[in-house]
Parts: C-alpha cells; sequence; structure tokens
C-alpha cells in the first residue's frame, strides 16, 4: 500500500509542539501528507507575560498566528481550526464531535491518527479529544482502522500503560521542530528562555529527551 | 494592559452603568494545578456574554490587587485579586489579576455588544 496520510489531532494549537512536532516533520519530510485538526484557539491559556503581552480577548488571535506559523514551519498543508472553545470540549456532544472527526477520517483515509490516550492526558480537552477519536474509530470496521499512536502524560502513564511502544528518533529534524516550539512563542517564552538558560532545574522533561517521540498504540 | 489606577478605571466602569452590557468572569488555577501538585486544590468558574445591567459598578482596595463589584437587578457580581486593565480595540473593557509570573487567574470583562 503507498498510500500514506497522517491525521493529528488535538484540542489546542500547542499540543503537538513538544511531542508530536518532530513526527510531523518526518512525515512531511519524506511526502507523507499531515491534516492536523485544532479544535480551539487555547482561548483560555494563562500565560499573559509580564508586563502583559495579551489579554484574554487578544490571545486567541495571537495563538491562531502561531498555529499557522508552526504549521508552516512542520510543512502542514492541511491545517484545521475548528473553533471550539478551549476547555469546553468535553461539554460537548460527543457524540457529535466523533462523527465529525468519523467525516475527516472518511474524507482523508488516514493510514495514522496521532490524538491524546483517553484516561492518561490529564486535561479535560485532551480526554474529550481522545475519546472522541476513538469512538470515530472504533466506529469503523475492524480491518479498515488506521493505526492510532496516542500521547500520554498522565502521573501514572507508565504504570498504567507500561513503557511506549513507539519511539521516533527525529534528530534529523530537531531544528524545524525547535522552530515550531518556537512559533509558539506565548506559550513556549519562558520556556525557550529556560533553555537558553541551560538551567536544568527549569526546563521540562520533555524538552531533555527533544529527540525522542513516544507514543502508545492504542489497543481497541 | 497596564497596572489598574483607580480613579481612571471607575470612570470605565461608570461608563457601563443602566445598560444591558456583556460579562465575562473568569477564576482559574490553571488546568495543570494538580497534574504538577497532587495535593492541589484546582478551582475555576467561568461565565462569558452573561448580559447584566448594573447600577451600582465599584473597583476598590488599598493597592493592588484590587476588588471590584458590580450590584446587579437581582444581586451581585464580583472579582478580587485585579490588577491590570485596558480598554481594547472593540471598545471592551477588560480587568484581570495577573500572578507574579503574569499568568492570569482572574478577569472580569464588560463589553455593550456580545464578546467574541
Amino acid at each position: 500500500m503507498s498510500h500514506e496520510h497522517v491525521l493529528v489531532v488535538f484540542p489546542h494549537p500547542d499540543d503537538e509542539a513538544f511531542g508530536v512536532s518532530g513526527t510531523i516533520a518526518m512525515n512531511t519530510k519524506k511526502g507523507v501528507p499531515v491534516t492536523y485538526v485544532c479544535l480551539t484557539l487555547g482561548e483560555m491559556g494563562r500565560n499573559m507575560g509580564n508586563p502583559p503581552f495579551a489579554t484574554r480577548e487578544s490571545l486567541p488571535k495571537i495563538r491562531k498566528k502561531e498555529l499557522q506559523a508552526a504549521a508552516d514551519t512542520l510543512n502542514i498543508q492541511d491545517l484545521r481550526m475548528w473553533g471550539l472553545r478551549d476547555k469546553t470540549v468535553e461539554f460537548e456532544n460527543p457524540k457529535t464531535l466523533a462523527a465529525r472527526i468519523g467525516n475527516v477520517i472518511e474524507e482523508i483515509k488516514p493510514t495514522l491518527i496521532i490524538t491524546f490516550y483517553p484516561g492518561y492526558s490529564v486535561h479535560p480537552d485532551h480526554e474529550a479529544t481522545g475519546r472522541a477519536v476513538i469512538r470515530a474509530v472504533e466506529q469503523l470496521p475492524e480491518d479498515q482502522r488506521p493505526v492510532v499512536h496516542a500521547v500520554a502524560f498522565s502521573n501514572d502513564c507508565y504504570e498504567m500503560l507500561g513503557e511506549p511502544d513507539v519511539v521516533n528518533d527525529v534528530s534529523s529534524v530537531s531544528h524545524q521542530k525547535l522552530e515550531a516550539i518556537k512559533a509558539h512563542r506565548s506559550q513556549t517564552e519562558w520556556i525557550i528562555a529556560a533553555m537558553a538558560e541551560e538551567n536544568p532545574e527549569k526546563v521540562p522533561e520533555v524538552l531533555k529527551r527533544i529527540n525522542k517521540e513516544q507514543f502508545w498504540t492504542y489497543k481497541f | 494592559m497596564q497596572p489598574i489606577t483607580l480613579d481612571t478605571v471607575q470612570k470605565e466602569i461608570d461608563n457601563y452603568l443602566n445598560q444591558d452590557v456583556y460579562l465575562h468572569l473568569e477564576t482559574t488555577n490553571g488546568a495543570y494545578a494538580s497534574h504538577f501538585n497532587q495535593s492541589f486544590f484546582s478551582v475555576g468558574a467561568y461565565i462569558r456574554n452573561a448580559k447584566v445591567n448594573f447600577e451600582r459598578g465599584i473597583i476598590t482596595g488599598d493597592k493592588a490587587p484590587y476588588r471590584a463589584g458590580l450590584k446587579i437587578e437581582l444581586g451581585w457580581v464580583y472579582a478580587e485579586g485585579l490588577t491590570h486593565w485596558e480598554v481594547n480595540e472593540d471598545g471592551q473593557l477588560l480587568l484581570a489579576g495577573h500572578d507574579a509570573e503574569g499568568k492570569l487567574a482572574v478577569a472580569l470583562q464588560l463589553s455593550p455588544h456580545p464578546f467574541e
């Protein structure tokens, strides 16, 4: 089968940055199209800066531009912003949301889907997004289901899921990955600063292993 | 946004007296507070585009952070921890409380038309 297409479904504009952007870049580099469905614009982000560079009302406009810039950096040709509201995804009708994702699956026929692992992804929007994607894939006959690589980072994820079975070495695109992280400046500026300081206490774990991206293959 | 000065912000609040206006009110610890500190009791509340009409609106406090209260027809709207303000390009009055790291913890906003 020569056809390959990756579908990425996340609720917030920077959800792909740390753990998935390298994998996206690896795919677009080898000519595999990537469709990124981003459910909200992260309207409820808290980092406004000191002194403030954003307000509750200007933040979504800023983050929309950042998302587009990150997508450009990663050569994502098909970026879809669905306009849901940050922190409300779990209150949407799960059937409707799953059906909407199902329509995208039917349209682009992805061979791989990347989303959050329901139960192990901490933020209620992550959980609701992962649940909706899994629900949509479950509607398909077993032999037609794309592989789902799920992102998990809850405190108990290793205990419950074991070690991740997919670890992608993304060192060949690390420059692109760093650019994508920097594109989400409103969210990542403090992290970039911590990296520049080379302060190991401030640099989050996820950046210490920036060249390794890990996933758990979802078992239906 | 700028640090709140009471007189200036009070005048802006007065512009909204006795008319139907749209309210955004929010408090938040952030979605990850309990993830990073499992003993942390994370709370938040949020209302967007509530239509209210207030006859009295006051911002007060000896020093930042400040408190604001709006006396509406059948009750009250209240926020504490306010540090910054702005009238944005859409003519909306934005009040917010930012912690030392510049993270928003509370917001009280008024608009003559619905928030986007």
